[in-house]
């Protein structure tokens, strides 16, 4: 069988950072092809220029199908030979019909108008083909899960006769049984002939059903490989297989008593109320310990630590206790009061006003301090807000600049520092250094070592290991919304592959 | 230096500033001179009024990142409610204006309920407001015109201050101006910050109270400071302050501006929203006592799509419709824009077909002009 794709050399640059060096993908006739590594490895930008969303002449290197080079400028063009990308988030009108949606912009004209007979009767036959139960031609999307969502996608795919399917992290909202339901699919369409690249890092899935596996890291392609030849070690080893430098700092901080305490909390997700997005987590968090909290794409991280900020859209209960006394969060202002702060993960929707400047997204969590009869003391704004600017090192003209005008770095600091005016006893951050460089990552570490040298006690959130690994005193690893492990990193003698196992549900596949 | 406080000057304001003494030129050379006489300047000012104190409340609103569109049904129907105290029941003045005020509160006390804490938009809310207080402004005056009102109203709407009391008035102003400067610098110099030139600062004092002494001295020519321009001063000064010192007012700034990020920095959201609709409520039944008082009666079609000319005054102010940027200032400046466009064109006899399609252009270029030059910036 000769190779169907093959993506030869591929170079993208995006300002200051190469997303993708040299990467080589084959792809055989009629395979499954998993594509595995970490969370900004460069999976994603490597489909984005396969299905022509990054045009040809933005990136180097070619692409080829059946041997014959393809130039796509456009999505249409990657359709046209046969290329059906279904991402993460889906592309179907909540608001329209399966039939409706099966037939977007390709619907079949009748002596007047739509005939839609003929549709209706072939999206019985597709929804027949891939066994999707429980509703008809004409029901809504909104109305369908997120499972059978996926399977309409697909079969949207496969009328338009593509011949390579790109799934990219398909399974990541599904549920076990609708996992089941899209695993037999995916396997009798490959019976009909059908190419699948299949990306996920959920080790268990590639086990099951791809017949080789391709790893990229840090935008270098590691190796390719057929999956009976290499275990599920061996794929770890390979997403993950990278030194920690120095630098991140020593920790010498000695961990003081519990601070807080979180029992049998519980988070369900906003958009189906069934669904539980964290299941009875339990943990503890001591004065002045960093807590790293690890887990996959969806493993319910951001859910867990936004709940307990009071800040997330979806319905929580658990017990929370802080310094020894119950404690009720409902809203961020609560947990503002009782001595909490939050960094998100989504700097710009959810972290800076974009309208403002420095000065004011600094002071904002703290305005009533600077109250002095019924106006805010703008002196006393100024004053305060330049010491924390300074102290984190926040690159800036002026405070009056807009926000905006700052790098990502310097926005980070400026939103650490709006957080640590309010001078926390439990600092949440997620993703402390996403999108940063890594002079300011650096900085970020050290300045949360000092934090908690002066007592603030951290939980951090992030998908790069070895930020887990080189700054956490205790990791938790949460698997599909539970925390799978607890790991002791006062040695700092985990490893990056101990994790992994238990992030991808390692300890699942023994059984 | 300089440039840090051409910087620190709203530009957008200060852009309409200059778009409006280009205004004022351009209808002064075409009316020969009339447009800048006292009594034209006058009359000016007392027009703005009422766009003025309606844009003011509605640029909280809009700086929200929310709109109101039901202000013109408030003006009539507030209107309405203080003629039918006044002159069908014979109700002592200060108590009819507090029951009037009353009332454009719990019309914004209504509207904020809806839009903040049962999360309806509020385009729906306030377009729904529209219809509904329209229909019960019809409903309480049966549809007929209530009118003479009592003296005080007459003075209210068209009365002037005596000289000397403008005099004070401006002296008042001179001072709480060089009283802020001050002691803004007096903080400063406490908390070891650069102060600034103080030659700049007192050129820009003295800018002001020269300002300050020629509007005086404009009015006191033809009549004296209008009455009803005193509450559009009063509301400019209050709501310019709430906006600018206060955790309130930095709080809205900060939803408007991202509404999620300000959640989780610990702002009350819902308690804002609905502070600022009730504020709302409030001027716009202000502003339906001064415009009742002005006609000296209400009818049903008083304040018809005044609304819209207090969006349009906040926009051409500089205010942006996504919400989080605009200024009180920038407002009572479109206001004036508005009412200067208006009085000239009336000078100049052109018919009101004319005037209006004039007016939607002006718009129409503001707000073009304002985006065009923010995205070069942006680039």
């Amino acid at each position: 069988m000769g190779n169907l794709l093959e993506m030869r050399n591929i170079i993208k640059d995006f300002p200051g950072v190469r997303a993708l060096d040299k990467v080589t993908l084959e792809v055989k006739e009629n395979e499954i092809h998993a594509l595995c590594g970490e969370n900004g490895a460069g999976k994603s930008t490597l489909i984005n220029i396969l299905s022509g969303f990054y045009p040809y002449k933005t990136y180097k290197g070619e692409i080829l199908i059946n041997g014959e080079k393809k130039r796509f400028q456009h999505i249409k063009n990657s359709e046209d030979a046969g290329i059906a990308v279904i991402h993460q988030e889906l592309a179907l009108f909540e608001e329209l019909s399966i039939t409706e949606n099966l037939f977007m912009n390709d619907q079949k004209a009748g002596r007047l108008g739509i005939d839609w007979a003929y549709m209706y009767k072939e999206t019985e036959r597709w929804l027949d083909k891939l066994k999707i139960k429980g509703c008809t031609p004409k029901t809504l999307i909104r109305n369908v899960g997120v499972g059978k969502q996926q399977l309409i996608e697909i079969a949207k795919a496969m009328r338009k006769n593509a011949r390579i399917l790109v799934l990219d992290e398909p399974s990541a909202a599904l549920t076990v049984t609708e996992i089941d339901i899209l695993m037999d699919n995916l396997a009798e369409l490959k019976v009909q002939g059908v190419t699948c690249i299949y990306i996920s890092h959920k080790l268990a899935e590639i086990e099951r059903i791809a017949d080789s596996v391709t790893i990229i890291r840090d935008g270098k392609k590691i190796d390719t490989k057929a999956v009976k030849d290499v275990n599920e070690a061996a794929i770890i080893e390979m997403m993950v297989g990278r030194e920690i430098s120095d630098m991140y700092p020593k920790r010498d901080v000695k961990t003081g008593e519990q601070i807080l305490e979180v029992s049998n909390f519980t988070v369900y997700s906003p958009d189906s109320p069934d669904k539980e997005v964290v299941k009875d987590a339990s943990f503890n968090l001591k004065k002045g310990e960093i807590l790293g909290l690890s887990g996959l794409m969806g493993a319910g991280r951001t859910e867990l630590v936004m709940s307990l900020f009071g800040g997330f859209p979806g319905k929580f209960h658990g017990k929370v206790e802080l310094e020894g006394m119950d404690v009720s969060i409902k809203s961020p202002i609560d947990a503002l009061k009782l001595g909490f702060a939050f960094l998100s993960e989504d700097r710009k929707s959810l972290g800076i006003i974009p309208t403002m400047d420095v000065k004011n997204n600094v002071s904002i969590t703290c305005l009533r301090d600077f109250v002095s009869f019924v106006q805010i003391n703008e002196s006393k704004e100024i004053y305060s807000v330049k010491k924390f600017v300074k102290k984190l090192n926040v690159k800036t003209p002026s405070l009056e600049t807009n926000i905006q005008n700052l790098s990502g770095g310097n926005q980070q600091k400026a939103i650490l520092a709006r957080n640590l005016l309010v001078d926390p006893k439990v600092l949440i951050i997620d993703e402390p250094t996403r999108g940063i460089d890594v002079g300011a990552k650096n900085e970020i570490y050290v300045l949360m070592n000092e934090l908690t040298k002066s007592g603030i006690s951290i939980i951090m959130v992030s998908s790069e290991l070895p930020e887990i690994l080189g700054m956490s005193d205790r990791v938790l690893v949460l698997c599909e919304g539970e925390i799978a492990k607890e790991f002791d990193n006062t040695e700092k003698n985990i490893s990056q592959e101990d994790i992994m196992f238990w992030a991808a549900g390692g300890n699942k596949i023994e059984k | 230096m300089k440039n840090s406080l051409l910087k620190k000057i709203n530009l957008r304001t200060y852009m309409m500033i200059i778009a409006l003494v280009l205004i004022w030129g351009f209808f002064t050379m075409l009316t020969q001179g009339m447009f800048l006489t006292p009594r034209n300047m006058s009359n000016l000012f007392r027009q703005s009024v009422f766009v003025s104190i309606l844009a003011i409340g509605m640029a909280l609103v809009i700086i929200l990142g929310e709109i109101d569109l039901s202000v013109g049904s408030v003006v009539g129907l507030t209107g309405g409610i203080i003629a039918i105290l006044d002159v069908w029941n014979g109700m002592n003045p200060a108590l009819s204006i507090t029951i009037t005020l009353g009332a454009g509160l719990l019309i914004g006390l209504w509207q904020g309920f809806w839009v903040a804490y049962m999360k309806v938009p509020s385009f729906i809310v306030t377009l729904a407001g529209l219809l509904i207080f329209r229909g019960i402004l019809v409903g309480i005056t049966k549809g007929t015109t209530i009118g003479p009102l009592s003296g005080v109203f007459k003075v209210i709407g068209k009365g002037y201050l005596d000289n000397t009391v403008g005099i004070i008035i401006g002296a008042v102003a001179v001072f709480f101006v060089v009283y802020i400067v001050f002691r803004s610098r007096k903080n400063k110099v406490k908390y070891k910050f650069d102060t600034g030139s103080l030659t700049v600062e007192i050129l820009k004092l003295l800018i002001i109270i020269a300002l300050i002494a020629v509007f005086v001295w404009t009015m006191n020519s033809y009549r004296g400071v209008p009455v009803s321009l005193l509450f559009a001063l009063i509301a400019l000064v209050i709501f310019s302050y709430v906006s600018r010192n206060t955790v309130f007012g930095r709080s809205i700034y900060a939803i408007g501006g991202n509404k999620k990020a300000a959640a989780l920095s610990g702002i009350n959201i819902k308690k804002v929203m609905l502070n600022v609709y009730v504020l709302n409520g409030l001027m716009a039944a202000l502003a339906g006592i001064l415009l009742t008082s002005r006609l000296n009666a209400a009818s049903v079609q008083a304040g018809t799509t005044a609304e819209l000319d207090a969006i349009g005054a906040c926009v051409i102010g500089g205010a942006s419709l996504s919400g989080g940027i605009g200024t009180i200032s920038g407002a009572v400046v479109g206001a004036i824009v508005m009412a200067s466009l208006d009085n000239g064109m009336s000078l100049m006899n052109m018919p009101m077909f004319w005037q209006s399609i004039i007016k939607g252009f002006v718009l129409l270029f503001a707000v073009w002009l304002d985006m065009a030059t923010k995205n070069k910036n942006k680039a």
